[in-house]
């Protein structure tokens, strides 16, 4: 215990090591893996990121033109936005807010024609 | 007063995870010790057969958080065994920091417990601020804090540039001061040394014989680590095992507080030997056929897959025996004949990771 | 692409496991691969200075003998095995009947496949 004396007095007087959360969140660094966006102007419903999502929370249906996407399953690992080959799948820099009721995120894509010559299973 | 049993656990404030014990005590001191488990069983091995082996690398990751790094990559390791990948020597050396970096911040984490296993608040509060810089780390340079989610077959899924390992060498050193600065704590405090000394002592034999692994192999005197196998590029850098011969609990916190240090060491090497090029190849050709078997050093220990393809998406049987796996036996041996004051830190010196155990 | 493993039946399985013992090595798990009505196979990984050394044990009904007299350690595993493919281990203490991770009055193992191990999905 005694050997510790010095470092409680100094954390006792020093600089607060927390930060006080709701008032000042701390930033992401750049790279972090956050919210995953769907730019629907990108999109081509091609199902890659269905495919390729261990969780499975992506749902593409180029039928209807739905992408669907389940947050609350989502492990955020970047492996749809890594195997989209259109580019339109991104991650932003901060985290999904935490809310009070779950929520699915669907999202009408209108896939114009010279794109949709990929060829689709989803 | 024969026969008392006396339920430890699931929810403990010592225990991080819900591990079950039932401790036959006589008079306060342990008499027995079975445990039970099933409170975080979620059959991952048999996801095997629905997720195909791509996907299979981020559920790895999820078997236990503090260790996903090296799950995955034991896990990528044997399936490139299998399908004839050879990663490219940058990518060997990105898993060694990422590994290292894992390991110290397991280590920190476990320091922080053992302390706070023992009611020592202040140390344990001050370990985890330190321990926070590799979390901020881990957060820059693979874009989590604990599942960095950067193996793939075949490479990583990231990179380090000049800049980053430079601020990765400086926030290093504010570790390592950080932790050196609770080495006369940790080492020689009367505290300390009156909770942890002579309790749960096994001998270089028992240790062997109940198949113990990592730090408690170690501490027990057999220097034993599986990064001498030379997997990703640990044979490509200097290091040897850290052993301690008392075997006690006194010996396991002196062997994981060691190893902090050697893992700093480890990261500034690879990073001194980075080699320029790829991350990654690409996998082409079938799935895998086969089986195989993967080993690494998790910060818990031997960590062992066995993966069985048939050439197919899906795996045929994916079996994971995890570090605390092979250390729960030990317990058995260790808790009788001990008081039951002493309990959470004979429990904890074994570092227990229930998630782990159960998968 | 396999491991080489020396193929026993469970006659032989203590007395190969015990050889081990006597130089030794450290027990490092049990395996089971593809279990179904037909049988099992049983993978014994032992390590001795870096080396792993596997033994293969192929079952017929769902009979085992235990180890947890040569390695006592090997009672985690072993009732693992108990929970997950049904097999049955004899001399096994301590015994969970199959409560490890199960509540116990489950029916059919987890793990065990229906037919035979090549029906996938």
């Amino acid at each position: 215990m005694v050997f510790m004396i010095p470092v409680v007095l100094k954390n006792l007087f020093g600089r607060c090591a927390t930060r006080p959360y709701p008032q000042s969140p701390r930033q992401l660094f750049a790279g972090s893996r956050g919210q995953l966006i769907n730019d629907a102007g990108k999109c081509i419903l091609c199902g890659t990121c269905a495919r390729s999502c261990p969780s499975q929370c992506l749902t593409v249906s180029r039928k209807e033109g739905l992408w669907q996407y389940e947050p609350f399953a989502c492990v955020f690992c970047g492996v749809c936005v890594e195997a989209c080959p259109a580019g339109s799948l991104s991650q932003l820099g901060q985290w999904r807010p935490a809310v009070r009721e779950r929520e699915r995120v669907v999202l009408k894509v209108e896939v114009k024609s010279e794109k949709s010559g990929v060829r689709s299973e989803a | 007063m024969a026969g008392t049993i006396l339920p430890f656990g699931p929810q403990h404030p010592v225990l991080p995870e819900p591990l079950h014990l039932n401790l036959q005590i006589e008079d306060e001191i342990v008499v027995s010790a079975t445990p039970a488990f099933g409170y975080v069983h979620r059959g991952l091995e048999k996801l095997a057969d629905i997720r195909d082996f791509r996907q299979m690398i981020q559920v790895v990751e999820r078997v236990c958080g503090i260790c996903s790094m090296i799950h995955a990559l034991t896990y990528c390791q044997g399936l490139e065994e299998l399908m004839g990948i050879e990663p490219t020597p940058r990518a060997r050396f990105l898993r060694v920091i990422w590994s290292e970096l894992h390991r110290l911040h397991s280590h920190l984490l476990w320091l922080g417990l053992f302390a706070d296993a023992m009611g020592f608040e202040s140390l344990f509060m001050q370990l985890w601020k330190v321990r926070e810089r590799i979390m901020d780390i881990n957060e820059a340079t693979a874009g989590n804090r604990v599942i960095l989610s950067v193996n793939v077959i075949g490479g990583v899924r990231r990179d380090l540039d000049s800049g980053q390992t430079a601020w990765i060498l400086s926030e290093l050193a504010e570790v390592e001061k950080g932790f050196s600065a609770m080495s006369r704590t940790i080492l020689h405090d009367y505290t300390v040394q009156k909770r942890t000394r002579g309790k749960g002592a096994l001998s270089r034999s028992q240790a062997m014989e109940l198949g113990c692994v990592g730090p408690m192999l170690r501490a027990s005197g057999v220097s034993q680590d599986m990064r001498l196998l030379g997997y990703a590029a640990y044979g490509e850098l200097e290091f040897a095992p850290v052993v301690e011969q008392d075997g006690d609990c006194y010996a396991r916190c002196r062997v994981r507080f060691a190893e902090l240090g050697q893992s700093i060491g480890l990261i500034r090497q690879a990073i001194a030997k980075l080699p320029a090029g790829d991350t990654s190849v690409p996998v082409k050709g079938r799935p895998p056929a086969g089986e195989v078997v993967a080993r690494a050093e998790q910060p818990r220990g031997e960590c062992l897959y066995y993966i069985k393809a048939n050439g197919g998406k899906f795996l045929d049987r994916l079996r994971i025996r995890t570090p605390t796996f092979a250390n729960i036996p030990a317990l058995t041996v260790m808790l009788p004949g001990i008081e039951l004051a002493d309990v959470p830190v004979v429990l904890l010196s074994i570092d227990p990771c229930i998630s782990c155990t159960e998968r | 692409m396999t491991i080489e493993a020396d193929r026993i039946d469970s006659v032989e399985l203590c007395r190969a496991v015990a050889a081990f013992k006597a130089k030794g090595c450290r027990f490092v798990t049990i395996t089971c691969v593809g279990a179904d009505q037909r049988g099992a196979e049983l993978l014994y990984h032992f390590d001795r200075e870096l080396a792993l050394s596997h033994l293969r044990l192929t079952v017929a009904g769902d009979e085992v003998p235990s180890i947890c007299g040569i390695y006592s350690a090997a009672f985690l595993v072993e009732n693992e095995i108990q929970d997950q493919f049904g097999l049955r281990f004899n001399g096994l203490v301590p015994d969970y009947r199959r409560t490890l991770f199960l509540a116990g009055e489950d029916s059919l193992p987890p793990f065990r496949r229906k037919s035979g191990p090549d029906q996938e999905e």
